[in-house]
C-alpha cells in the first residue's frame, strides 16, 4: 500500500469518517473511498452495506478485499452529575470514548471527573468543537431543559445511533411538547429513549448508570430499534 | 484524537513509515472456525521485527513477523494461511481450532 492512502485512510479516522480501502490482493494495488464518495463508486451497494454493518471483508471474487473503518463509538453525556461520575469509567471499560459537557463548573470538575474529557461550556459552545454524528451517544442527564434540549435537538438532526434523555414520563411529557414545538419531527421526538436506560428498576446513582450503558450497547449492537424493543 | 489511536496498527504504520522505518502490514483477510481475531485486524511489522497489533491472539504473530521480513526486502505481497490442515501452523501454534489467511504487503 502507498504510504499516501494509509495518510488519507488515518487522516478519515482521526477525523472520525467512515471511509473504506479496496485492496486487490492479487495485484496489490488499493484505492480509498471516502463515506461520501461511496454512493457513486461501482461498488456503491457493496460499500453502502459495509458501511452500515461496519464489517471487513473479501468480495466473492476472493481477491478484492474491503478494509472497513467506521468510527470508534462515543458516547456524550449532557450533565456532570452523580450518574455521569459512574457513568464515565463504565463506560470507557466497555470501549466508548466518552465526554461530559456541563456549563456548570461547579458540577464540571476535574476532581469530581479524573481522566474524563469534560468540557465546562455550554453545549452550543461545546458542540461547535465535537459535532455529533451517526457512531454518537448522547445522554441527556441534568434535568435541566436549557442544558438539555439544545444538545437532543442536535443528537436526533446528527442521527446520533442513541439519544436518551433522564426525566420522569411527566417531565418527559413537557420535553415532547417543547421539542415538537420547537420544530422536532414527531418521529424524531419519539426516538427519545425515556425514561431513560434499561428498566431494570436502577436505583442508585451507579445503577442508573449500569442501565444506561446497557441501553447504548444494545443500541450500538442491535441496531436502535431492538434496543427499543428491550426497553 | 491520539489517545483514540493508540496501540492502533495503521497509525504506527504511518508513524513509523515517516520515520524513516522499513514497514509492513499484515491484514487477516479470511477466517474459519473459532479464529481468534476478526477479518480486518492488522499488524504492522518494521524491518526490525518490531511489530504492535495482533492478526490472532498471539498464536501466528511470530511466523507473520519472519514472512513480513522477507517481504521488506523483496517488496512483494503475499498471501499467508494458517490452518490446523497446516503442519507450518501447527508449528506455530494455532490450535485452537480456526483457520485465517492473512494478506501481508509493504507500505512504500
Amino acid at each position: 500500500m502507498e504510504l499516501s492512502l494509509l495518510k488519507a485512510l488515518n487522516e478519515e479516522r482521526a477525523a472520525r469518517r467512515a471511509a473504506v480501502l479496496i485492496t486487490d490482493t492479487a495485484s496489490g494495488e488499493a484505492r480509498l473511498v471516502k463515506e461520501s464518495e461511496a454512493a457513486g463508486d461501482p461498488l456503491a451497494g457493496e460499500l453502502s452495506r459495509r458501511l452500515r454493518s461496519g464489517r471487513s471483508g473479501m468480495l466473492e471474487d476472493g481477491r478484492t478485499f474491503l478494509t472497513v473503518a467506521v468510527p470508534p463509538p462515543r458516547l456524550v453525556a449532557i450533565g456532570a452529575v452523580h450518574i455521569s461520575q459512574a457513568l464515565a469509567p463504565m463506560a470507557k471499560l466497555a470501549g466508548l470514548d466518552v465526554t461530559i459537557i456541563d456549563p456548570r463548573t461547579a458540577f464540571a470538575t476535574e476532581e469530581r471527573f479524573p481522566g474524563v474529557s469534560l468540557i465546562a461550556e455550554w453545549p452550543e459552545e461545546a458542540l461547535k468543537n465535537i459535532p455529533f454524528d451517526a457512531y454518537t451517544a448522547v445522554a441527556a442527564l441534568t434535568h435541566d431543559p436549557k442544558i438539555d434540549d439544545f444538545p437532543l435537538r442536535e443528537a436526533l438532526a446528527a442521527g446520533c445511533f442513541y439519544v436518551g434523555a433522564l426525566g420522569s414520563r411527566k417531565t418527559h411529557g413537557k420535553r415532547v411538547e417543547r421539542l415538537l414545538e420547537a420544530g422536532v419531527g414527531s418521529a424524531d421526538v419519539e426516538r427519545i429513549h425515556a425514561p431513560i436506560g434499561l428498566d431494570i428498576a436502577a436505583a442508585s446513582p451507579a445503577e442508573i448508570a449500569v442501565a444506561v450503558l446497557a441501553e447504548v450497547i444494545a443500541a450500538l449492537r442491535k441496531g436502535p430499534s431492538m434496543a427499543r424493543e428491550a426497553a | 484524537m491520539a489517545e483514540m489511536l493508540e496501540h492502533d496498527a495503521l497509525a504506527t504504520a504511518e508513524a513509523w513509515r515517516a520515520a524513516g522505518r522499513k514497514v509492513a502490514l499484515a491484514t487477516v483477510v479470511e477466517t474459519w472456525g473459532s479464529a481468534p481475531r476478526p477479518v480486518g485486524s492488522h499488524l504492522v511489522i518494521d524491518e526490525e521485527g518490531n511489530f504492535e497489533g495482533s492478526v490472532s491472539g498471539g498464536c501466528v504473530e511470530g511466523a507473520v513477523v519472519g514472512e513480513a521480513l522477507e517481504l521488506l526486502e523483496s517488496g512483494a505481497t503475499k498471501m499467508l494461511e494458517f490452518g490446523v490442515a497446516d503442519e507450518t501452523a501447527w508449528r506455530v501454534g494455532l490450535s485452537c481450532g480456526g483457520r485465517i489467511r492473512v494478506f501481508v504487503e509493504p507500505v512504500a
